[in-house]
């Protein structure tokens, strides 16, 4: 990642805010209202918008932060579970993010991309200063804990073939099998850095989210993970924290990290979460991990909890918390009782995401319907050239959807916009190639004759190659709707909402549940769609 | 004959990008008369015939309407006052029989296209009350080919171009449609172009007979005087594997 590439997004971020605020304008009506009660309580300019990344701890702190900021009296949008360090970077540089846990190793290797040299205090410094002068971003004093990677093996592997340091690992490691977040992956301090460092290269190296990596190398799926130092589920299990001997891991202590535009846009931000500086040790954040992720207890109620003991909110927030976990008491019990009745639970969030959902797909498939039903019409006449531009249109189609949503970071920030963008990109190939041969091949000979008696161009298209299309361009529409559905559940990753946000975060807390919150009424709204479609389809069949 | 042909071609030549089509060919063809153009496939005989519509346009040469050059017409006006029958038929799959004869009269927007179309259906033998609302898909074979003459006829055209448009049909209905064809010939005083690879269906329908080959017109004549003499050897093995015996018809 080089300050070169970043130079280059700075330069966007007006039309980045711009569109942002087009895309908070067609969020949800609860963000109007939100927005509105806020006008009438205080002069804050806009909602505080506090994110995550996708796993466990982030959500916890970025949790934190939201409570701690609206028990002050802020309104607070929460983007909880961005996709990676570059997702959520690339958003707090558009301002799209206002606030979000970090680490200053983190900061240090995979932002600035320099070495890991130095004590804790020194690492501080250099973030801050260097975040502070490239791009007014600022790092608030450390929140008192450090989260350093904890390159992970079971007992027994360390005993047997003597692996207590990453060297040990180094040299036996050509036949193991690791386990690493994404992340860490692609990361300087990650295992390109790893790699360099050590000279480790490993048999396989398998993506495992951070949930699931225990249960990966407790079943022996895996021999090695890039555990976190303040994992709750690092003690429970029977594993080695191979020893970093050669000090390649710089320190990560936690802060929050503040965006530019918000410190002078809600400057009380500052002061606010500066409360929580120097409040958090390990054993403390180790103990919230375990009950989030080993004990599956409701994050907010364990967030108010750890604000509660802090002393950092009012006793009178008591009652509301009571209420809080009663709720979290429910969900428990709810267990006992099975799925349906965690679903029933949560019908209303699930509503409001499968709307959100659908509110993705609609749009930006009606915009491809828009776009590329025309473009297709229009090649099939032009004839030269259209090979090209199908193709193109097909090469977006290519793109892991990932990589696609991440691209649209950078010029539209996170949110809602963003992923229309991309689904939009991804909806015109199956409509577009459709609408083309569609057109094209209708009943040759029907087409030549009608032209052949006097019909013209326009009247031909019409009268005789529209109609024998529409089932075909009816299916391409359709392709592209039940592929959006899917693909939509991953616009979670930007910060869209929909029916990925319980995936993506049932995922990163291992909460089954949640997970599967998101992803039956994915699924059951992929098969209406393609059922709603199909006889949508048949309907605008001719009668031939 | 001092009269003006209806149709005529004066050396037009085409060229596609995978050969040439013809290499300078001249006919002209009088009012009411009926010209078949036969050959083997490739031999010019469908790109000849779609230049007097102007589905193709020559690449030198002229071709004429009532003496008038094609080009300083409108394509499309020119196309809706001259019938058009194709070997698959052409019908719209999606409209019905009425509206299929409908076409050209409703193109021309005359007020009674519904009266010219059923007139149209009835000369072809096909009454509305019966077959009006149906689909072509729901017709047989002969009484599509049927459809796509009354369809062609219906804005009373005086010029008519067929290609190949019994080539789809079985013996019996081939007959059936023929006789169709040579009513209609007379009833309305048609001029009329028809594309064929079956020599013995020109030698029966047209008043002249012109054999291309490879993009130049073979013999041109009436049937009994091509059948009297052939002209080439390439006319004569034409005859013999037509089953006709040279001479026969003289």
């Amino acid at each position: 990642m080089s300050s070169r590439g970043f130079g280059l997004v700075r330069r966007r971020v007006p039309l980045a805010r711009w569109l942002l605020i087009g895309s908070t304008l067609c969020g949800s009506a609860a963000e109007a209202c939100a927005q509105s009660r806020d006008a009438a309580t205080e002069a804050q300019s806009r909602p505080v918008v506090v994110a995550s990344k996708a796993f466990g701890e982030s959500y916890l702190l970025g949790e934190m932060f939201a409570q701690l900021l609206e028990d002050r009296g802020l309104t607070v949008r929460r983007s909880p579970g961005l996709g990676s360090t570059e997702v959520i970077f690339q958003a707090l540089l558009a301002d799209a993010v206002d606030v979000y846990p970090e680490y200053t190793g983190t900061g240090l290797l995979a932002v600035l991309g320099e070495p890991p040299l130095g004590t804790p205090r020194e690492v501080y410094r250099r973030v801050y200063s260097q975040f502070l002068d490239r791009w007014g971003i600022r790092w608030l004093p450390p929140l008192g804990f450090e989260n350093t990677y904890a390159m992970s093996v079971p007992r027994q592997l360390s005993e047997e073939r003597g692996i207590r340091t990453i060297s040990d690992l180094a040299r036996e490691g050509a036949d193991l099998v690791a386990g690493f977040s994404p992340d860490f992956l692609g990361r300087e301090d990650g295992l390109p850095g790893l790699r360099q460092a050590y000279g480790l290269e490993l048999s396989q190296v398998r993506s495992l989210l951070q949930a699931i990596k225990y249960t990966a190398l407790i079943d022996g799926s895996v021999d090695v993970i890039d555990g976190y130092s303040t994992d709750g589920r690092l003690a429970e299990a029977d594993f080695v924290v191979l020893d970093d001997d050669l000090g390649f891991f710089p320190p990560y202590e936690a802060a929050a990290v503040l965006g530019a535009a918000v410190q002078f846009e809600v400057p009380s931000v500052v002061p606010i979460l500066t409360e929580l500086s120097g409040l958090l040790d390990v054993e403390m954040v180790r103990g919230l991990n375990r009950r989030v992720e080993a004990e599956g207890a409701p994050l907010e109620a364990v967030a108010r909890d750890a604000l509660i003991a802090l002393d950092l909110i009012a006793s009178e927030q008591t009652a509301e918390s009571e209420n809080q976990s009663d709720a979290g008491a429910t969900s428990t019990e709810s267990d006992r009782n099975g799925l349906l009745a965690f679903l029933w639970a949560r019908r209303d969030v699930i509503a409001a995401q499968t709307s959100r959902h659908l509110f993705l797909v609609a749009s930006s498939l009606v915009a491809a319907i828009l776009l590329a039903v025309p473009t297709g019409l229009l090649l099939e006449r032009a004839r030269r050239g259209a090979e090209g531009v199908i193709r193109a249109a097909g090469l977006i189609q290519t793109l892991p959807s990932i990589a696609l949503l991440a691209f649209t970071i950078p010029l539209l920030g996170v949110g809602v916009l963003p992923a229309v963008v991309a689904l939009f990109l991804y909806s015109l190939f199956p409509i577009l190639r459709n609408t083309f041969t569609g057109v094209r091949d209708a009943d040759p000979s029907a087409t030549d004759s009608a032209s052949a008696l006097g019909m013209t161009e326009l009247q031909v298209l019409r009268h005789v190659r529209l109609p024998l299309a529409a089932p075909v361009i009816m299916a391409g529409i359709r392709t592209a709707a039940v592929i959006n559905v899917g693909t939509a559940t991953l616009a979670a990753f930007i910060g869209a909402g929909g029916l990925g946000d319980p995936i993506v975060s049932g995922l990163a807390l291992a909460d089954t549940r949640l997970i599967l919150s998101g992803a039956i009424p994915a699924a059951v709204l992929a098969v209406a769609v393609d059922l709603g479609l199909g006889w949508a389809e048949r309907g605008c069949s001719p009668r031939i | 004959m001092i009269l003006e042909p209806v149709l005529e071609a004066r050396s037009v030549a085409k060229r596609y990008p995978d050969g040439l089509a013809l290499a300078g060919v001249s006919i002209s063809i009088q009012a009411g008369e009926c010209v078949a153009l036969v050959g083997e496939s490739g031999s010019g005989k469908t790109t000849l015939l779609r230049m007097f519509n102007r589905m193709v346009e020559p690449d030198s040469g002229v071709v004429l309407r009532d003496g008038r050059d094609l080009r300083e017409l409108d394509p499309v006006e020119l196309r809706r006052s001259t019938g058009y029958v194709q070997q698959e038929g052409g019908l719209l799959p999606h409209w019905s029989v009425s509206r299929n004869a409908a076409m050209v009269p409703e193109l021309q927007k005359v007020a009674d296209a519904e009266v010219l179309a059923n007139r149209a259906l009835e000369l072809v033998g096909l009454s509305e009350s019966t077959f009006g609302h149906r689909r072509p898909s729901e017709l047989s074979g002969g009484q599509r080919q049927r459809l796509a003459i009354a369809r062609a006829i219906a804005a009373r055209p005086r010029v008519l171009l067929l290609d190949e448009p019994f080539g789809a049909l079985d013996a019996i209905t081939r007959a059936e449609v023929r006789h169709v064809f040579r009513g209609l010939r007379k009833e309305l005083g048609l001029t009329s172009l028809i594309v064929t690879h079956d020599l013995s269906e020109a030698l029966e329908l047209a008043d002249r007979v012109a054999v291309l080959r490879a993009g130049s017109i073979e013999r041109i004549g009436e049937p009994d005087a091509v059948l009297s003499d052939p002209g080439s050897a390439y006319v004569s093995e034409l005859l013999d594997r037509a089953g006709i015996r040279a001479g026969a018809g003289a």
